[in-house]
């Protein structure tokens, strides 16, 4: 078997286990309470993001600073969507999960379109230029939702009446709740939690496929872009579509991601998606090690993780020093990240089988 | 073939084009809420554009030389001004001139003492790395900052409860008495003296300091070749050091004017907005540009009051999308330096 | 013809990098560029493979118009061409680095790549196998897993050579491909480009400063000074051409003698 057969099976035993902790497998086994479930659900979240800005900060080499841009297009549309548009509080299961898995890809799809729309012009900035006009993309779009209250009155007065109910309920800066929750699926003593299953199989899924774009065509014109995108352009690599590409990917995940985190917090705020956020996945990527998925999934998962042991031990109001703390510490002590640009045996270039990559 | 990623076209060309824009866009104001408000409007906005101008210059002048976006530096500024608070209380006994002196040059003093230490500590061992290690050094630096001193003092223990600054706000004393003349419906406070005031003088002190002193031409040697200037036998570390004391300083100075101006300081987190508008001024204006920096703060001071007049969601947003139109027209920032890649 | 420079003329500033520049090179040719440093040589090639739209001329390929495209589109209509300084991708295997140049003729989608069916795992088959043979051709085989800026530098200079033959191109451009090199390994150069013209059958365009370099294995040569054309003809010609001795010595032969 493969290295990455056993990671997939690693990654079912993993469910189970998560299930069994959390009680779910008619088993009263009550270790794993629902506010850590909590947790995993947004960690997976949180990977998910994080392996969309490693496509175009780690392998593209760029650097965009506002995924929570991103996120907020995909969990407001989710959220508007589900509320008011589907009303999958009305279905009956398995059309609800149909119906919202079609949610999400469709705000995943905005986010990416959005993407586009942005990265085209911006992408032939340079480095810190571009930075900042991702960071300016991000604010644009929570200032949108801050104002959604103005748009809907302005919908409202030309006849949209409609449109402008659903935009309304969107609550600018009062915030955004109540929307329906995903119904959990029940067979006999066991109990498969919905989000959470669709969450799990999102984050392998996102793996998967980005290790196999990864190891492709479109990887090596990323690395080459980031090598020396001169040369690469030389070569025949259109830079600026690759970069484009990689925005758009980033922009889809961050999408999806975003319309899990609606379900999963159950409430929007347009704080919620502030540069602090877009920060925590910059910290995620580069802690982790630029170009290395390993690296995300691994410094995404503990740094959500982590904090939280921090409050189980006591330190609550220390874990908001610690975690920066421990933040400058591994950037001073592993530069390039925990992961570097290294990574774990199955997500390795499958042609070097058994050699290790350098 | 389009437009984006030519070489710019001459710098007169562009700055006239963005003027008649901005001429446009202050008719109409004009025209929607009559002249007396756009041109108090205008004084506001010059005041609030010379805090931001000072912050923008500590971005600029780090970037340049070291070529790091100090995320912290937002809350060097706020660090400037809890300082200048304590010390301006602490000495409103001795008189108004006192406090106020007082409190600039302790919290300059201080802030720079704390930028210097921050470099040496976080940012120099990463100097060779690739640079997203420094850069998220600096977003740790600058979170550990922000938590730190909201930390509330009951909860730490000794000598800790000294240092902190707790995470409620902080009323400014008034260090200087307020004074308010009208120029028939204008009026003008001895704030907005003292701001655009300060705000002038130590530009021009920074200007002569770079232009005319060794130092400062080490800096500017440092920030153009940085092998060279060690070749030729300038002591980089100390110059980056100076680089960094001098940036925070700045950021102290703004923030005691801040302090002033707006008598009270939110919290510990309320470096993070103007640190935000600092950094897309000092971007505005070309990063690495001193000049670019002045004239971005003051761009972004102006417009972001005159938006917030109209609606204060419209404030923030303003200053994006006024960023957003210059990079797409000028890639490098209004002063900056288009960078071709030699090949 | 196969490339057609016509009165080509690039400024930076007030600084004429090239004024009225014009070459041609025809199919199968060996055409050698030199001229003292700062000349305009590596702008030429910077012109030809697109970085650089001309502010004046013409540059014509195959009989089409391309001034003024961009670097990827040259490539991927059969120019190619090696940098003075070596700019291979640090972040890539060996083979990976000769695999890129022939990224616009992956012969697959997103959705194949994403997903791993069939197409791509032919197409990437076929790209594995072209990128080796090239390697092997260049005594590169046994290194191509490895990170392309670990090896030694006379065979980073040969990949980069490999890299541009990758996208199989009509036209390749060498900047300096001897520099740095010592008298045994110019002689292999020399026998390697040879064999690449036999096998490849493609027009080289040559930048070089040794002499017997250019002079040995080019069958003409153009010679640049302050961005303008001084002279153009066989190697015979060209050696014994005085405005080229005065160019390269910076002073008229006259004086050269009486010492």
């Amino acid at each position: 078997m493969g290295a990455g057969s056993i990671a997939i099976v690693g990654a079912a035993f993993l469910y189970a286990a998560i299930l069994f902790l959390h009680g779910d497998l008619g088993f009263p086994v009550g270790l794993l309470s629902d506010y850590y479930f909590q947790v995993l659900m947004l960690a997976a979240i949180n990977i998910i993001v994080t392996i969309g800005l490693n496509l175009i900060n780690g392998f593209a080499g760029q650097f965009s600073i506002g995924q929570a841009g991103f996120m907020a297009i995909g969990a407001y549309v989710t959220a508007m969507l589900a509320t008011f548009v589907v009303p999958i509080a009305d279905f009956a299961v398995p059309f609800q999960i149909l119906a919202f898995i079609g949610i999400v890809l469709v705000s995943g799809c905005a986010a990416g379109f959005v993407g586009y729309l942005v990265g085209l012009p911006s992408l032939r900035l340079k480095g810190d230029y571009l930075a900042i006009v991702t960071l300016a993309f991000a604010e644009v779009v929570r200032s949108i939702v801050r104002i959604s209250d103005e748009i809907s009155a302005g919908l409202a007065h030309i006849g949209l009446t409609k449109l402008a109910a659903q935009i309304g309920g969107i609550g600018g800066p009062r915030g955004f709740g109540g929307f329906p929750q995903l119904a959990d699926i029940v067979i006999g003593p066991v109990r498969i939690p919905t989000l959470f299953t669709l969450i799990f199989i999102s984050v392998v899924l996102t793996v998967v496929l980005a290790r196999n774009l990864v190891y492709s065509s479109y990887g090596r014109a990323w690395l080459s872009v980031r090598s020396n995108e001169l040369a690469a352009e030389v070569m025949g690599v259109n830079s600026t579509r690759a970069k484009v590409l990689a925005f758009v990917l980033s922009g889809f995940l961050a999408g999806i991601a975003g319309g899990y985190f609606a379900f999963v917090i159950r409430f929007l705020h347009p704080d919620s998606f502030s540069f602090l956020k877009s920060i925590e996945y910059l910290i995620f990527l580069y802690a982790g090690g630029a170009a290395s998925l390993s690296g995300s999934i691994v410094a995404a998962g503990t740094l959500t993780i982590l904090p939280e042991f921090l409050r189980v031990i006591g330190f609550d109001q220390w874990r908001l020093i610690a975690y920066p703390l421990l933040l400058i510490v591994i950037m001073l002590w592993r530069p390039s990240g925990l992961m570097g640009d290294r990574e774990f045996r199955f997500l390795q270039n499958p042609k070097l089988r058994g050699r290790h990559a350098s | 073939m389009s437009w984006f990623g030519q070489a710019p076209r001459p710098v007169l060309v562009r700055l006239l084009a963005f003027t008649l824009a901005g001429v446009l866009l202050a008719v109409w104001y004009v025209y929607q809420y009559g002249g007396a408000a756009a041109l108090q409007q205008l004084i506001n906005g010059l005041q609030r554009g010379s805090i931001y101008a000072l912050i923008a210059l500590g971005f600029t002048m780090v970037y340049g030389i070291v070529k790091l976006i100090n995320f912290a530096h937002g809350d060097i500024f706020m660090f400037g001004a809890y300082i200048a608070g304590f010390a301006g209380s602490a000495l409103l006994g001795n008189g108004h001139f006192v406090a106020f002196a007082g409190a600039l040059l302790i919290s300059m003093a201080a802030t720079a003492l704390l930028g210097v230490t921050i470099e040496r500590v976080a940012y120099r061992p990463l100097r060779d790395r690739p640079r997203f290690s420094a850069l998220t050094t600096a977003m740790g630096v600058s979170l550990f900052l922000e938590n730190f001193f909201a930390l509330p003092p009951a909860s730490v223990p000794f000598p800790l409860n000294y240092i902190v600054f707790g995470p409620n706000y902080l009323s400014f004393p008034q260090l200087i008495p307020v004074k308010y003349y009208s120029f028939g419906p204008i009026y003008i406070t001895s704030m907005h003296i003292l701001d655009l005031g300060l705000a002038i003088v130590l530009m021009v002190v920074l200007h002569a300091f770079i232009k005319h002193t060794v130092t400062g031409k080490a800096m500017r040697a440092v920030a153009f070749n940085t092998d060279a200037a060690k070749l030729m036998g300038i002591n980089v570390d100390r110059t980056i050091a100076i680089t960094f004391a001098v940036g925070s300083a700045l950021g102290a100075a703004s923030g005691l004017m801040y302090g002033m101006t707006y008598g009270i300081l939110a919290s510990p987190y309320f470096g993070i907005f103007p640190g935000l508008q600092a950094f897309i001024a000092a971007v505005l204006g070309g990063i690495g540009s001193i000049p670019g920096a002045v004239l971005g703060g003051f761009l972004m001071g102006v417009s972001e009051t005159f938006a917030t007049s109209i609606n204060s969601n419209l404030g923030y947003m303003t200053s994006f999308v006024i960023l957003i139109v210059v990079l797409l027209f000028r890639p490098a920032g209004l002063l900056g330096k288009f960078q071709r890649e030699k090949v | 013809m196969l490339l057609d420079l016509t009165g080509v003329q690039l400024s930076f500033g007030g600084l004429y990098a090239l004024r009225d520049f014009s070459l041609s090179v025809g199919e199968g040719e060996m055409v050698g560029l030199i001229g003292p440093n700062g000349a305009g040589k590596t702008t030429t090639f910077n012109v030809i493979s697109g970085l650089y739209p001309p502010s004046k001329g013409v540059v014509r390929f195959r009989d089409q118009d391309l001034t003024g495209c961009p670097a990827h589109e040259m490539a991927a209509r059969g120019i190619a061409r090696t940098f003075q300084n070596i700019r291979l991708f640090d972040r890539l295997t060996v083979l990976e680095n000769v695999q890129v140049a022939s990224h616009w003729r992956r012969g697959y989608r997103l959705w194949d790549a994403a997903f791993r069916n069939s197409r791509f795992a032919e197409a990437e088959q076929g790209s594995d196998e072209e990128a080796e043979a090239l390697l092997a051709t260049f005594g590169l085989y046994e290194r191509k897993h490895e990170r392309a800026t670990s090896l030694p530098y006379g065979e980073q200079r040969r990949l980069e050579i490999a890299r541009a033959l990758a996208s199989k191109p009509s036209l390749l451009l060498l900047d300096e491909p001897a520099a740095g090199m010592n008298p045994a390994e110019i002689t292999a150069l020399i026998a390697l480009i040879a064999r690449i013209r036999e096998e490849f059958g493609i027009s080289i365009l040559l930048i070089e400063h040794h002499m017997h370099l250019v002079m040995g294995i080019c069958q003409r040569i153009a010679v640049l000074d302050f961005g303008v054309k001084i002279a153009e003809g066989t190697p015979d010609e060209i050696r014994t051409n005085t405005r080229v001795i005065e160019a390269y010595l910076g002073e008229p032969v006259e004086n050269e003698r009486r010492q």
